[in-house]
């Protein structure tokens, strides 16, 4: 098979493209009104992934960024929505689903559960590029090599069982696993949550190695606001099944925009002894999915929510310039005191 | 006390090949003495049914009216003769035969069919599940003795009756064991994973679902050996099952029953086998799980 060379990777391309998707889970049951009860896990999201970059996606508990990677690699099917992985529909006669799932991979936050207890490390991560025509023998070798790259001897552990395996180790055999296809985009969905700090540490290092080195783009799933700022290029903030904010990691961090935002940062640990704070930021858990609040969802829980946040559905804008961010408050002529009448 | 250690002594550190699975399940299983005295108890009566015709001490279906229901121990009849003067021990030996054959074919039929059933429900979910689980609990209506026995009552006597009689008793209870670990296994990550990496539904059954269902269906399909067994023995009882003179133990208990009076040891010598056999594969059944039965 001769395949046409292929161009160098422009930066910043656009490589994985949301539009518009939306989860909805059904409930048994109807609601009061008659409609069919559902869970809105992700209510509309509209997101771009650029070549080579680190996205961060952060968001409370039940916020849907699982939901989010779960659509992302088409393990659940989407209510409403399409992904365009470079520049083909997936799913569509241009990119089937096995074509997109060979150039996308993921990492599960359960390291335990994503082995297979029967099977040895090795032919665990075997069976993906043996799904798609790899002889037998060829697939074991790449499997040796990705342990080796990962920082697993593949002499003493390609034979292994997981149980045999500590937390931090398994978790580089998923990784290992997920490189075995070769994939051009990793989402890593609280990959390193769930390993001890100094673990977790040096797995972070492992996967930034690992992106240099295979020219890899990842989508960083994590509750974990440290670990964002310290990995990500950029940030997208979930509020609800929707985005709240999404910029580039520094301005984020350094100027964000949106209170919950805001509020998040808050509540961050902090070294510094005059900034520590003693007060919760954000009170009270968010709003249930089932019964979103009207407007922008977030006003129950807003320092600086208005009467017409509470019937105004803020949309993801730039408004007065810098980082698209979902508020009212920056989103000019939309009748909230702190945004500007008429642009 | 010389607490220093001479680091030559130190062994370096090998890195052997880890025992798998079905090797560290066996390591377990030969600690557990019960289960390996079941074991072998097992394993004697499959090679008493096997060697049976070549090994028995006299002709199990020469009858004799002189020497009908002689004691345990008289010469030559070790265990006595029957209510037609036939030697007890040949045939209790023969009777192996078909009362395994009873017991564990049925079993194993179930196991194919059941194990197929509860890993298409179970992994398909949805509908499917649906459809199939809600058609097995029908079966559950009906109590599994009453079942076998109009099963095998419609379908005539037999042995070959009797065995579909029971593959079918037995094929509900296996399915839905099998939906069950099906389910768990179906929702771990790594069958996710599995998907995610794009491969048919087939092979993930096959690779990832497969391994680790059937050690408990297995386990639950060897402690039916026994209820298949004795449920066999009861239709051989009701002349659902094996026809006379075949030498098989429920049908034995029937005849002999006459001789409750006069004979009851001889009488209950088949029902002792019964008993033996189906506590060993109880006992067997038990050791399996529990060496089964790792985190991992």
């Amino acid at each position: 098979m001769s395949a046409a060379p292929q161009p160098p990777p422009a930066a910043g391309r656009t490589l994985l493209e949301v539009r518009g998707l939306v989860k909805h889970f059904p409930l048994k049951g109807k609601r009061i009104d008659g409609s069919p009860a559902v869970v809105r896990a992700v209510d509309g999201i509209d997101f771009q992934v650029r070549e080579g970059e680190t996205l961060g996606v952060v968001g409370e508990s039940g916020c849907g960024k699982s939901t989010a990677a779960r659509l992302l690699m088409r393990l659940i099917e989407p209510t409403a929505g399409e992904v365009v992985f470079d520049g083909m529909g997936v799913g569509s006669r241009d990119l089937p689903l096995k074509a997109f799932r060979r150039q996308v991979q993921m990492v599960f936050q359960d390291s335990y559960s994503s082995l297979n207890p029967r099977l040895t490390i090795e032919d665990s991560i075997a069976f993906a590029p043996r799904v798609h025509g790899t002889p037998a023998r060829e697939s074991v070798e790449r499997a040796r090599d990705l342990l080796a790259r990962v920082g697993l001897e593949p002499r003493r552990y390609a034979e292994r069982y997981p149980h045999e395996l500590s937390g931090g180790q398994r978790q580089r055999v998923n990784i290992a696993r997920a490189l075995a296809l070769q994939p051009r985009v990793v989402i890593l969905d609280e990959a390193t949550s769930a390993l001890d700090k100094s673990v977790e540490a040096q797995v972070l290092n492992l996967l930034l190695d690992l992106k240099d080195a295979f020219g890899l783009t990842y989508v960083f799933i994590s509750h974990d606001l440290h670990v964002v700022r310290y990995i990500s290029d950029r940030v997208m903030v979930m509020y609800l099944g929707q985005v709240a904010e999404l910029g580039p990691c520094e301005s984020l961090f350094h100027e964000p925009r949106h209170p919950y935002t805001r509020a998040l940062l808050a509540s961050m640990p902090t070294m510094d002894p005059d900034r520590r704070t003693e007060e919760a930021p954000l009170a009270g858990d968010p709003p249930n999915p089932i019964n979103p609040p009207s407007g922008c969802r977030f006003h129950t829980r807003c320092a600086f929510a208005e009467p017409v946040c509470a019937s105004r559905p803020p949309t993801l804008g730039s408004g007065y310039g810098g980082h698209p961010v979902s508020c009212l408050m920056h989103e000019p002529g939309s009748g909230h005191s702190a945004a500007r009448a008429g642009a | 006390m010389n607490i220093a250690v001479d680091s030559t002594k130190i062994p370096a550190p090998v890195f052997e090949r880890s025992p798998g699975y079905w090797s560290s399940v066996w390591r377990r299983f030969r600690r557990d003495r019960v289960a390996m005295a079941a074991a072998s108890v097992v394993v004697g009566l499959l090679l008493l049914a096997l060697l049976g015709p070549w090994i028995v001490p006299a002709d199990p279906y020469q009858s004799s009216m002189l020497n009908r229901l002689k004691p345990i121990g008289t010469p030559g009849f070790p265990l006595g003769t029957d209510e037609l003067g036939r030697d007890m021990l040949s045939r209790l030996m023969l009777g192996t035969r078909l009362s395994l054959f009873l017991g564990i074919t049925p079993v194993l039929a179930a196991f194919v069919i059941g194990t197929c059933l509860g890993l298409l429900a179970g992994y398909a979910g949805g509908p499917v599940n649906t459809v199939i689980m809600r058609t097995i609990d029908v079966f559950y209506a009906f109590p599994s003795v009453l079942l076998a026995i109009a099963l095998s009552g419609a379908l005539g006597a037999g042995i070959f009756n009797s065995l579909l009689s029971l593959t079918i008793v037995f094929v509900p209870p296996i399915a839905r064991v099998a939906e069950s670990v099906t389910t768990q296994v179906r929702n771990r990550d790594f069958v996710e994973a599995a998907r995610a990496s794009g491969a048919h539904a087939f092979t993930i059954v096959r690779v990832h679902v497969l391994g680790n269902v059937l050690g408990p269906i297995f386990v639950y399909a060897t402690s039916l050996i026994a209820v298949s067994m004795i449920l066999a023995s009861g239709l051989s009882f009701l002349g659902l099952g094996v026809k006379p003179p075949e030498p098989e133990w429920g049908l034995m208990l029937n005849t002999l029953r006459t001789a409750i009076y006069t004979q009851p040891w001889i009488a209950a010598l088949p029902g002792v086998m019964i008993f033996i056999t189906s506590i060993s594969f109880n006992t067997l059944s038990d050791g399996l799980r529990s060496a089964m039965d790792v985190k991992q």
